[in-house]
C-alpha cells in the first residue's frame, strides 16, 4: 500500500515562502481553484493558501534557534477528519493515501476542519468549500508532464530542497531514508493520527578543536620570525670596549 | 460548451528581485496560470523563490501605472494628481527640454536608478548626453562591498563572486541580507549543511539564512571590523595564515617605505626600471629575501620574501615588509579588546579564529588540474583552503564599512582561500585589475554642450588625480562622487542627489529622472524632508527641482512627485539583457549571460523603460543612436541589442552568446541578427564553461588572463596582487598629508582623509556614533531584509502582502521589558533625527542592543495601488524617517554637512542609526506615525477589486 | 472555537423541542398509568406544534452554518461514521415522528390497537409517543456526540458533553411546557415544573461538573509537540498570515478572558437559579406568566451556555496561531 507524504527538513528550511505561493500560483488555476483573496488591496488581507511558514523562536538569547515552520496537511494515516464528514466529501485515497475533498459534495459545514488538530483545511470563503493541500495530485499523476515535474509544486520551488515527496511505506524511498536516518517525526503524535508528513529535526556539525591542533610543526611563524643576522660588519660592543 | 484553452509555456528570466532565475511562464488563453523555475537554468536549476512564484499578482496588479501622466496644472508635487497624455506629447516634452539642456549645460540633467537591471544602457544614454550626473543604486546599497573588496582582492560577492560551498568545510556568513543572491545561495547552504559543513552566522539578528546557522554569533551593528580585526590578530599570532599564498599571490612581502620624513612615505619600493602608465599592478615592487639578505623584484625565481622585520636600504631608507606592518596594526586588536566593542566574548572569538585557521590549514584540497601561473610555473594541482565567507550589506552599510570590509578580504586571503576551492570564486568578468581599469573624467571641461562626456560616469580611481574635481577641489557631481568628501564612490551617492539638487549645492539642476527608485520612501534617508525638498519652491515659486520625471511600472510614493510619469512595463512584457557589460549572472566555471523576452503583451500604453531611452537618444541625436546622418539607427531596443557594438567593429555588445553572422562565435564577433532567437531557443542563457584549469586562481592564472585579454575581457593579462596593503589608500592620505605630486585636498577636508584612508585596515566607531549620545540613544536600529518581499516591490502584490502585510519593531525580551514594553505595544522609536510610532515585538533573536524590523513594508497611505486604511500605512512604518542624510560635518566637511555615508565611499550608512524607544501614551491613537495625506489612484490604474478569485483564463471573461 | 449563532440556535431550540416533546408524552404516559388527568387532544397537538416550531426553527438555523446549503441532501450519507450525518437522519425523522403524533391527537385516531398484559391499553399515539421519545434521546445523543466525539477538543469530549445536552433540552422542554400548559389553561402546568425544576437542578449538576472538569483539564498538545522541538521556551513569532486566516476565524472567539467570565455567570444565573425561582413560583400557583418568563431566562441563558462552550473550547490548531509578525 502506498501512502505519499512530504518530509520537510527544518535542518535546511531558511523560512522564504516558496512553497507557500508556488502552491498558491498552482492550484488556484487548478481543479482546486480559484483560491480566493479578500481584501487583496485593503486593510487585513486574507486568502486561502494550502500551506504556511511560520516562525518560531526557541530558547533564550543568545541561546536562540529560530525555526520556520512550514504546515500544509499532514495526509494522516489515521485521518480524523475523514469520519466525521457527513457527505463522504473528505475522503482519503486508497491508492496513494492521499486526503482529498470532492468540491462538488462539500457543503460547507467545516466539521472537518474541527475535527483536525494541526489547522491545515482552509474554509475558501467566497466557494464556500472545504480545501486544503492535495499533494499536487492533479500533477503527479499527470503524463503530459516530465517526470521531474510530476512532483507537488511546493517540493518543486523549494529552493533548499527542504520539501521531499514520496512513499513513506517503500522503505527504500528517499523519503523513508529521510525519516530513519535523519529522525522524522511526526507532529502530535500523541493523537493517534498517525500523520503521514513527517519533519526532520534542526542536526548540529560542530568542530572541535584540540589546543594542541592549532600550532603545526611547519608553523609559518617559524619562518617569518627568524629575522636577518645582523651584518658582521655593524658596530658592536667589540668595537668599543676591551674590559 | 467551452472551448479547450490554449495553453503554452514561454521561457524568460525572473526579475521579482535581483537575482535573475530562469523561469517558465505558464499561460492560459495568454494570461499567466503558472511560473515556475527552468530546470535547465544554470543559476536556479528549476526552483524558484516566494516572490517569483507571485508574478502573477505583479502582472496583474492594480498599482501597475499604464499610461503616460502629467502632473495637473496647479496640482501641487505629491498630491498624485495626474491626467493622462500621449506618448508622443511625453516624448516631444522631454526632448525639448533636455535637448536644451544639453545644448547648454549637460549637467543639468541627472539620471538616476534604482535596483534596475540596465546599467550598461542607462549609463551610456547619460555618458552620450554628456551628463556626468548618473548613477544607479549602488551607493545606497552595497557599493562598500564592491569596492571594499574590488580595492583588495579585485573581485567582490554576489555578481562578482561568491562562496563555493561546493567544497567548504566551514562558512562563515555575516552581515549577509537575504536578498543577495537569493536562490543560489538557499540551494547551496543546504547542500552544504547537507553535506555535513559547519555553518557560522555573525550578525545582530537570527532570521533567514541565519536561523539555520549551526552557531549564531550575535554581534552588535557596525562593529564587525573590529570582529575581523580580532580573527586576524588570531591568525596571525597562532601562524595560520597561508604563507606561501601570500606571499606568492598578495603584496604580504613586498617593501613599504616607512621612513616618515621620506615624499615616498607608505609607497611600495620599486625597481629604477619605469613602467609605462598603464591600469596594472607592474612587477616592479621589491622584496627582502631570506637567502641572500637583499632586496630583489618580487617573485624572483630562487628567492623568498622575509614577511615580517625591519630593513634598510642602501640609501639608507627603512622598509618593511606589509605583513609586518599589518601585524602591528593588528597588535593591540586582541579578542580581549574585539568583545568589548562587539559583545561577542573573547573567547568565542579565538574558538571561531582557530576554526577558520586550522580547517583552512588542516583540511587543505587538493584538485588535479594543472594550471600555469603568471610567471610561468607549472602547477600539478589545484589546491585550496575550505573555508568560505559571505558577506554584504550588514557589514557595507556602514560609515567605517570599507575598513570592515577590507578586514574581511584580508582575512580570507591570510586563509589562503582567494579563487580556490572550497573558498571565494570569481565570476567572469571578475577578477579585475586593482582597481579596475574605468576612470571618470578628472576635471570639469569633460563636460560640453552637445558632447558626450569624456570619460564615464562611474569609475574606479586609483590616485587623488583621478577625481572628478575642479580646480579647487570642488564635486563635479551632483551627488559629489568622486570628490574629495568620498573619493572612490564608484557606485555615487543616489542618496544625496535631491537634497543636494534642492539645495543647489554644488549647483542647481533642471531635470532629475529617476527610473524605478523610491526615492520619495523607502529609498531615501530623511524620508519627511526629502518629500519637502522634492515639492520645495523658490521665493519666485519655481521649484527647487524644476522638472522631476519618474519612469516606474507601479505607484510608488516617488511617483506622486513627478511633473511627468513614464509607464515602465513589467519583466514579463519586455526585452531585457543581463549583460556581460553590467552585471551579468556567471557562474564561478565561466561567464553566463542571459536575456528576458516578453511573455505578454505590455498593458495599456506602458512602454519598456529602455524603449523610451532609444527614442529619447534618438530624437536627441546622441551619437550612438543615430547614424552618420542624423537618422535613427535602431528600431527598437532587440534591434540595439543585436547591433550595437561598444566601438564599430569591435564585435563586442550587450550579449557575449552567439555573436558572428551565423551565431558561431561568442564573447566577441559581429552582430548577429538571430541572436534572441538562439537567446529562446537556449533557455534564454547564455553559458560558457571556462577550461578546467582556468577556473581557479584567475588572480594569477597564465591561462585564464589570456584567454579573458583574447576576449577582451580585459587589456592585460597582468597578474592581480592581492593588496593586503593598499598603496592605493596610501596615495590618498599621503595627499592630506601634503606629500607627492598628486593633487591635495582642501583644507577641511585634510583630517578627514588622512584619517579614514588608511592602507590597512583600523576599526573605528561610526561617523554617527561618534556624533551620538550612547546614553540617550542607547540601541542600534537596523533593518533586515524578507525573503518574500524585494525591497519596496511587493506590497502591490495580493500573495505576498498576505505574508507581511505591515512590520513591526523586533526588540530583545528583555531590553523591551525593561523599557516596560510588552509584546504588541504601541511604542515611539526616536533618534536625534526624527521619531516614528510603530509595535513592538520581543525576540530572543536579536542582540540586546539592537532594535530591527523588516525592510520597506511600511508605506505612504494610497500608494502602491493600496486603499489607504491597509495595514502597511496604517500599522506599517519606515526607519527611514530616523536616519538623516546628512550628518553634522563636525569640522570634517563644507559648510558643516557631510553626507551620512562611508568618508571613503559614499555608501549610505544605514545601519548606523542610534535610537531610544519608549511606550506611546494610553490616548495615542494606535496607527502609524508620521502619515501623509493618502494619495489616490491615478488615471489609468486598474479597480482595486475587494475580493479575488483569480483563475488564469477566466480574469478577463 | 468561535461560536457560531447558526450552531447556538440549531441545538439549543431542537433541544426545546425534544424537551417539549419529552413534556407531552411524559404526560400523556402518566395518564395512560392514571396518575394525571388525560388532556385534551388539542393539547397534545398544538404542542407538538410548538415542539415543530422549535426543531423547525433549529433546522433553520443549521442551514446558515452551511456553505452550500442546497447540498445539505448529501449530508445523510456517510450515518455509518459521522454523528453529524446521524443527527441529519434521525432530526427529521424526529421531526416526522412528532408531527404524526400531534396529526394523531388532532385527529383523536386513538383506537386501541392492543392491550398490554398489565391492562394498559396501546393506541398509535402511544407507539408513536415511544418512538419519538426515543428519538427525542437518539437525537440528544447525536448532537451531543457531535461534539463529544472530537478527542481533539478535550473539553466536549466527555459523556457530560451528551448528558448536558440531554438536560438542558429537557429543562428548557419541561419549562417550555409547564408555560404552555399554563396558557392552554390545562393543570399540568405544575406537574411540568416539577420536573423542569428536577431538569435543571439535574443539568446544574451535570455543567457545574463539566466546568470542573474543563477548569482542570491539561493541555494534552504542546508547542513542544506541534512543531516538535524540546525545550521548555517556544515562542510563536509570525504564523505566515497578518491579515487573518480561516484558522484566526474558525477556532479564536476573540473575546477577553473577563467577557468568558461575564458570560460564564450569565448563563449560569440564568439557566439554572432564576428559572428554578420562577419555576418554583409556577409550580406553586400555576400561573403562566412567571412560567413563561422563566422559559425566556433560561433559553437566553442557553445561548449564552452555548456560546460559552463554544469559546470554552480550545482546539488544539491554536497552538500554531498565537502571533502575527
Amino acid at each position: 500500500m502506498t501512502q505519499l507524504a512530504l518530509v520537510i527538513d527544518l535542518n535546511v528550511c531558511v523560512g522564504c515562502h516558496a512553497c507557500v505561493t508556488n502552491c498558491k500560483e498552482w492550484n488556484t488555476s487548478g481543479p482546486a481553484g480559484p483560491m480566493v483573496d479578500q481584501n487583496p488591496y485593503g486593510k487585513d488581507p486574507t486568502g486561502t493558501f494550502f500551506n504556511r511558514v511560520q516562525t518560531f523562536e526557541v530558547g533564550e538569547f543568545p541561546n536562540t534557534e529560530t525555526v520556520h515552520f512550514p504546515k500544509s496537511c499532514l495526509h494522516c494515516e489515521d485521518p480524523p477528519c475523514v469520519p466525521v464528514c457527513p457527505t463522504g466529501a473528505s475522503y482519503k485515497r486508497k491508492e496513494d493515501g492521499i486526503v482529498l475533498v470532492d468540491y462538488d459534495k462539500c457543503i460547507g459545514c467545516k466539521y472537518c476542519s474541527w475535527a483536525c488538530p494541526y489547522g491545515v483545511r482552509e474554509f475558501d470563503e467566497q466557494q464556500k468549500v472545504m480545501k486544503k493541500c492535495t499533494l499536487c495530485v492533479d500533477r503527479i499523476y499527470d503524463p503530459k508532464m516530465t517526470e521531474e515535474e510530476r512532483r507537488p509544486a511546493c517540493v518543486r520551488a523549494c529552493p533548499t530542497s527542504a520539501r521531499l515527496f514520496g512513499d513513506i511505506h517503500d522503505p527504500e524511498s528517499e523519503v523513508s531514508h529521510a525519516i530513519r536516518e535523519a529522525g522524522g517525526y511526526q507532529l502530535m503524535a500523541e493523537w493517534g493520527t498517525n500523520p503521514a508528513n513527517h519533519y526532520l529535526p534542526r542536526r548540529k556539525t560542530k568542530l572541535r578543536i584540540r589546543v594542541d591542533e592549532i600550532e603545526r610543526a611547519d608553523n609559518p611563524l617559524k619562518i617569518d620570525s627568524q629575522l636577518p643576522k645582523p651584518d658582521t660588519g655593524a658596530p658592536a660592543l667589540d668595537d668599543v670596549t676591551s674590559w | 460548451m467551452t472551448a479547450t484553452p490554449v495553453e503554452e509555456i514561454k521561457k524568460t528570466t525572473c526579475y521579482m528581485c535581483a537575482c535573475r532565475c530562469g523561469i517558465r511562464v505558464h499561460l492560459r488563453d495568454g494570461e499567466v496560470r503558472y511560473i515556475d523555475g527552468n530546470p535547465d537554468h544554470p543559476l536556479n536549476k528549476g526552483v524558484i523563490c516566494a516572490k517569483g512564484s507571485s508574478g502573477i499578482m505583479k502582472q496583474y496588479s492594480p498599482a501597475r501605472l499604464t499610461r503616460p501622466l502629467r502632473r495637473k496644472a496647479g496640482a501641487e508635487r505629491g498630491a498624485g494628481e495626474f491626467e493622462p497624455i500621449s506618448w508622443e506629447e511625453a516624448f516631444s516634452t522631454l526632448a525639448e527640454r533636455l535637448g536644451k539642456i544639453r545644448a547648454t549645460d549637460p549637467k543639468k540633467f541627472a539620471l538616476f536608478t534604482g535596483r534596475d537591471q540596465m546599467q550598461a544602457l542607462t549609463g551610456l544614454f547619460a555618458r552620450q548626453f554628456g551628463t556626468p550626473n548618473y548613477a544607479a543604486h549602488g551607493g545606497f546599497c552595497s557599493v562598500n562591498m564592491a569596492a571594499g573588496m574590488i580595492y583588495t582582492i579585485g573581485g567582490s560577492f554576489w555578481e562578482f563572486g561568491g562562496p563555493d560551498l561546493d567544497r567548504a568545510k566551514l562558512f562563515v556568513m555575516i552581515g549577509t541580507a537575504e536578498d543577495h543572491h537569493s536562490n543560489p545561495l538557499k540551494m547551496a547552504l543546504a547542500k552544504f549543511k547537507r553535506d555535513g559543513g559547519r555553518f557560522v552566522s555573525i550578525n545582530p539578528v537570527r532570521t533567514g539564512y541565519s536561523a539555520i546557522a549551526d552557531e549564531w554569533v550575535p554581534i552588535r551593528p557596525g562593529t564587525d571590523g573590529a570582529l575581523l580585526l580580532a580573527f586576524i590578530h588570531e591568525i596571525v599570532a597562532k601562524g595560520l595564515y597561508d604563507r606561501e599564498f601570500l606571499v606568492k599571490y598578495s603584496n604580504a612581502g613586498q617593501l613599504v617605505n616607512v621612513n616618515e620624513a621620506s615624499d615616498e612615505f607608505g609607497m611600495f619600493l620599486r625597481t629604477e626600471v619605469p613602467e609605462e602608465e598603464a591600469c596594472y599592478d607592474p612587477q616592479d615592487k621589491l622584496w627582502w629575501d631570506r637567502n641572500t639578505n637583499k632586496p630583489v623584484v618580487t617573485h624572483t625565481a630562487g628567492t623568498d620574501p622575509f614577511l615580517l622585520g625591519e630593513f634598510r636600504m642602501k640609501d639608507g631608507t627603512a622598509v618593511k615588509p606589509s605583513f609586518q606592518l599589518l601585524q602591528e596594526r593588528v597588535k593591540d586588536y586582541t579578542p580581549e579588546w574585539a568583545e568589548g566593542v562587539t559583545g561577542i566574548p573573547a573567547d568565542t572569538i579565538r574558538r571561531l579564529a582557530y576554526e577558520m585557521g586550522v580547517t583552512a590549514r588542516d583540511q587543505r584540497i587538493e584538485l588535479p588540474i594543472a594550471w600555469t601561473d603568471s610567471w610561468g610555473n607549472e602547477h600539478d594541482t589545484v589546491t585550496g583552503n575550505p573555508v568560505a565567507f559571505h558577506a554584504m550589506r550588514g557589514l557595507a552599510a556602514h560609515s567605517n564599512g570599507f575598513q570592515s570590509i577590507r578586514a574581511l578580504a584580508i582575512l580570507m586571503s591570510l586563509l589562503g582561500t582567494i579563487d580556490r576551492p572550497g573558498g571565494f570564486r570569481h565570476k567572469v568578468p571578475f577578477p579585475r585589475p586593482i582597481p579596475p581599469c574605468a576612470r571618470t573624467p578628472n576635471h570639469p571641461k569633460a563636460v560640453q554642450p552637445n558632447r558626450p562626456l569624456d570619460g564615464m560616469a562611474l569609475g574606479w580611481p586609483s590616485d587623488p588625480d583621478d577625481l572628478f574635481v575642479d580646480e579647487d577641489g570642488k564635486p563635479v557631481r551632483i551627488d559629489k562622487g568622486f570628490s574629495w568628501e568620498y573619493p572612490l564612490s564608484v557606485h555615487g551617492l543616489m542618496h544625496n542627489v535631491i537634497t543636494n539638487a534642492w539645495r543647489g549645492d554644488p549647483y542647481k539642476i533642471d531635470t532629475l529622472l529617476i527610473f524605478m527608485a523610491n526615492m520619495a520612501w523607502n529609498s531615501t534617508m530623511n524620508a519627511v524632508e526629502v518629500r519637502k525638498m522634492l515639492a520645495d519652491k523658490d521665493e519666485n515659486g519655481e521649484h527647487k527641482i524644476p522638472f522631476i520625471v519618474v519612469a516606474d511600472a507601479f505607484q510608488s510614493e516617488m511617483t506622486a512627485f513627478a511633473d511627468l510619469i513614464l509607464p515602465d512595463t513589467t519583466y514579463l512584457e519586455r526585452h531585457d539583457v543581463m549583460s556581460i557589460l553590467d552585471r551579468p549572472i556567471s557562474e564561478f566555471d565561466g561567464p553566463v549571460d542571459s536575456v528576458r523576452i516578453p511573455v505578454v503583451p505590455p498593458t495599456g500604453e506602458c512602454k519598456p523603460f529602455q524603449e523610451v531611452l532609444i527614442e529619447l537618444g534618438t530624437r536627441l541625436k546622441l551619437p550612438v543612436f543615430v547614424n552618420k546622418d542624423g537618422s535613427r539607427k535602431y528600431r527598437d531596443y532587440p534591434d540595439f541589442i543585436v547591433n550595437y557594438e561598444t566601438e564599430p567593429g569591435s564585435g563586442i555588445g550587450f550579449l557575449s552568446g552567439w555573436r558572428g553572422k551565423g551565431g558561431e562565435k561568442f564573447m566577441r564577433g559581429e552582430p548577429n541578427p538571430n541572436q534572441w532567437e538562439m537567446y529562446a531557443k537556449n533557455d534564454c542563457v547564455f553559458h560558457y564553461e571556462l577550461p578546467k584549469s582556468y577556473q581557479y586562481m584567475r588572480n594569477w592564472n597564465q591561462g585564464y588572463l589570456e584567454w579573458s585579454q583574447r576576449n577582451r575581457i580585459t587589456r592585460y593579462a597582468e597578474p592581480i596582487l592581492i593588496h593586503i596593503y593598499s598603496e592605493v589608500l596610501q596615495k590618498f592620505r599621503a595627499a592630506a598629508q601634503g606629500k607627492g605630486l598628486t593633487r591635495k585636498p582642501p583644507a577641511h577636508l585634510k583630517k578627514r582623509i588622512e584619517t579614514w584612508f588608511d592602507p590597512l585596515p583600523f576599526y573605528s566607531d561610526t561617523l554617527e556614533g561618534q556624533a551620538s549620545d550612547k546614553h540617550k540613544y542607547p540601541l542600534a536600529a537596523i533593518t533586515q531584509r524578507p525573503m518574500a518581499m524585494y525591497h519596496s516591490w511587493d506590497s502591490q502584490n495580493a500573495w505576498l502582502r498576505q505574508i507581511h502585510a505591515h512590520n513591526l519593531l523586533y526588540v530583545n525580551t528583555h531590553t523591551a521589558r525593561v523599557a516596560g514594553i510588552e509584546d504588541d505595544d504601541w511604542i515611539w522609536v526616536e533618534s536625534q533625527w526624527g521619531k516614528v510610532r510603530c509595535m513592538a515585538k520581543h525576540s530572543e533573536a536579536v542582540e540586546p542592543g539592537t532594535v530591527w524590523t523588516w525592510n520597506a513594508i511600511g508605506k505612504a497611505a494610497g500608494a502602491w495601488g493600496l486603499t489607504p486604511d491597509a495595514n502597511e500605512s496604517q500599522q506599517g512604518f519606515l526607519l527611514n524617517h530616523l536616519i538623516s542624510e546628512e550628518l553634522p560635518g563636525a569640522g570634517l566637511a563644507n559648510e558643516g554637512r557631510v553626507s551620512n555615508s562611508d568618508p571613503i565611499t559614499g555608501q549610505a550608512a544605514w545601519y548606523d542609526v542610534r535610537v531610544r524607544i519608549y511606550k506611546a501614551e494610553a490616548g495615542e491613537p494606535e496607527q502609524t506615525s508620521p502619515q501623509f495625506e493618502p494619495l489616490k489612484q491615478y488615471p489609468g490604474q486598474t479597480e482595486r477589486r475587494s475580493v479575488w478569485n483569480f483563475f488564469a483564463g477566466k480574469v478577463n471573461k | 472555537m468561535h461560536p457560531a449563532f447558526s450552531v447556538i440556535f440549531l441545538t439549543t431550540l431542537i433541544g426545546v423541542g425534544q424537551g417539549l416533546f419529552l413534556a407531552l408524552f411524559t404526560a400523556q404516559s402518566y395518564a395512560g398509568f392514571g396518575l394525571l388527568h388525560e388532556q385534551s387532544s388539542g393539547f397534545y397537538a398544538l404542542g407538538s406544534l410548538l415542539s415543530l416550531a422549535f426543531l423547525g426553527a433549529g433546522l433553520v438555523a443549521s442551514f446558515f452554518h452551511l456553505g452550500r446549503p442546497e447540498r445539505a441532501w448529501r449530508s445523510a450519507t456517510q450515518w455509518r461514521t459521522s454523528w453529524l450525518s446521524r443527527e441529519v437522519i434521525v432530526l427529521p425523522a424526529f421531526m416526522g415522528t412528532v408531527a404524526l403524533y400531534g396529526l394523531f391527537h388532532w385527529l383523536g385516531w386513538r383506537p386501541v390497537l392492543l392491550t398490554l398484559p398489565t391492562g394498559l391499553p396501546v393506541d398509535p399515539t402511544a407507539i408513536l409517543g415511544v418512538a419519538g421519545t426515543v428519538l427525542a434521546f437518539a437525537l440528544f445523543v447525536c448532537t451531543g456526540m457531535i461534539y463529544a466525539c472530537l478527542r481533539f477538543l478535550r473539553e466536549w469530549h466527555t459523556p457530560l458533553t451528551v448528558i448536558n445536552y440531554t438536560l438542558f433540552g429537557g429543562a428548557s422542554g419541561f419549562t417550555l411546557a409547564a408555560g404552555y400548559a399554563a396558557v392552554a389553561g390545562s393543570d399540568l402546568a405544575g406537574f411540568f415544573a416539577g420536573w423542569a425544576m428536577i431538569l435543571t437542578g439535574l443539568a446544574l449538576v451535570g455543567r457545574v461538573a463539566s466546568l470542573i472538569r474543563n477548569a482542570r483539564l491539561k493541555p494534552k498538545s504542546s508547542l513542544q509537540s506541534a512543531i516538535g522541538v524540546k525545550h521548555p521556551k517556544i515562542v510563536q513569532k509570525t504564523q505566515g498570515s497578518m491579515g487573518g486566516s480561516f484558522n484566526t476565524r474558525e477556532f479564536f472567539h476573540g473575546k477577553s478572558k473577563t467577557f468568558l467570565r461575564a458570560v460564564k455567570w450569565l448563563f449560569l444565573v440564568c439557566v439554572f437559579p432564576v428559572p428554578l425561582l420562577l419555576l418554583a413560583a409556577g409550580f406553586t400557583d400555576g400561573a403562566g406568566l412567571p412560567l413563561l418568563v422563566a422559559f425566556g431566562v433560561q433559553y437566553l441563558g442557553l445561548i449564552a451556555e452555548r456560546w460559552f462552550f463554544f469559546a470554552q473550547a480550545n482546539h488544539p490548531q491554536n497552538l500554531y496561531y498565537q502571533s502575527i509578525a
